[in-house]
């Protein structure tokens, strides 16, 4: 029964946590360079602006998700388990979702890049 | 990428690694959380290490937000994991903890990805929209 709640937190944490993500870089590139309009309108403006984006508070409520998911599994499962497998899975679910949803250029450099570091992740968490 | 760009990617890096290991100290004082008390995880808030991993990982939200308003997720992503490898560092020279060699891989594959992805580009620059039938310009300058 443990083996069930432990990968139900870790699927639970990899996909939130990938949702989150995507709608959050949704969401801050539909704002723009942070630095950039801090100087042309200000801190506050920024502020508003990034708070009356949908993707943004839709990105926070699955990143919540993700965090009590993180909660859960932590205080149900082996940390040396959930965190290295949730952690190394995001990093490739990321990946994946950053290609078909925000239609980015992942080549052969970032996808190596992204399978080195989950790799690297699991056999340094785990 | 600017010193300022490399400077919110350390913000991004440092927050997460500091606010997780306090986290992780904290939850092992609040102990098992039972779904039939989910009140439990707001008395969790309550616990300093909890409470101060919080603001760490808020300071991580807010340069992680920076980050991603001028690079693509699949960069940022792999650019900010050597968190990782600052944990794993902390706990064989601050904890004198044991470091196994399969840990010093894990070290090894991660720095080198790190090392890939900031080797490129930091942000995908999408062709303009098309227009009634007009052909797409991309304005990405060919390697």
């Amino acid at each position: 029964m443990k083996f069930v709640y432990e990968w139900s937190a870790i699927l639970a944490i990899v996909l939130a946590s990938t949702t989150g993500d995507v709608l959050l870089s949704r969401a801050m590139k539909q704002v723009g360079d942070v630095g950039a309009r801090y100087h042309q309108a200000g801190l506050w403006q920024v502020i508003v602006q990034i708070l009356r984006t949908p993707s943004f508070l839709l990105g926070v409520l699955a990143m919540t998700v993700a965090f009590y998911s993180l909660l859960f599994g932590l205080s149900w499962g082996d940390v040396s388990l959930i965190a290295p497998a949730s952690a190394s899975l995001t990093f490739v679910a990321n990946a994946i979702a950053a290609k078909f949803f925000l239609h980015e250029r992942v080549d052969h450099r970032r996808w190596t890049a992204a399978l080195m570091v989950a790799a690297g992740v699991f056999l340094l968490a785990g | 990428m600017t010193f300022r760009k490399y400077l919110v990617l350390a913000g991004v890096t440092l927050c997460a690694a500091v606010g997780d290991s306090l986290l992780s100290r904290g939850m092992k004082d609040v102990g098992n959380i039972s779904l039939r008390h989910p009140s439990d995880l707001i008395l969790a808030i309550t616990n300093p290490f909890v409470a101060i991993g919080i603001v760490f990982l808020l300071g991580f939200f807010a340069s992680y937000m920076t980050a991603l308003s001028w690079a693509d997720l699949t960069y940022v992503l792999p650019a900010t994991s050597l968190g990782y490898v600052l944990l794993a560092l902390i706990a064989k020279y601050l904890l004198h903890e044991d470091v196994t060699p399969l840990r010093w891989v894990g070290i090894l594959l991660i720095s080198g990805g790190v090392g890939f992805v900031t080797q490129g580009p930091e942000l995908t620059h999408h062709a303009p929209h098309k227009e009634c039938g007009e052909k797409t310009v991309s304005t990405r300058v060919a390697p």
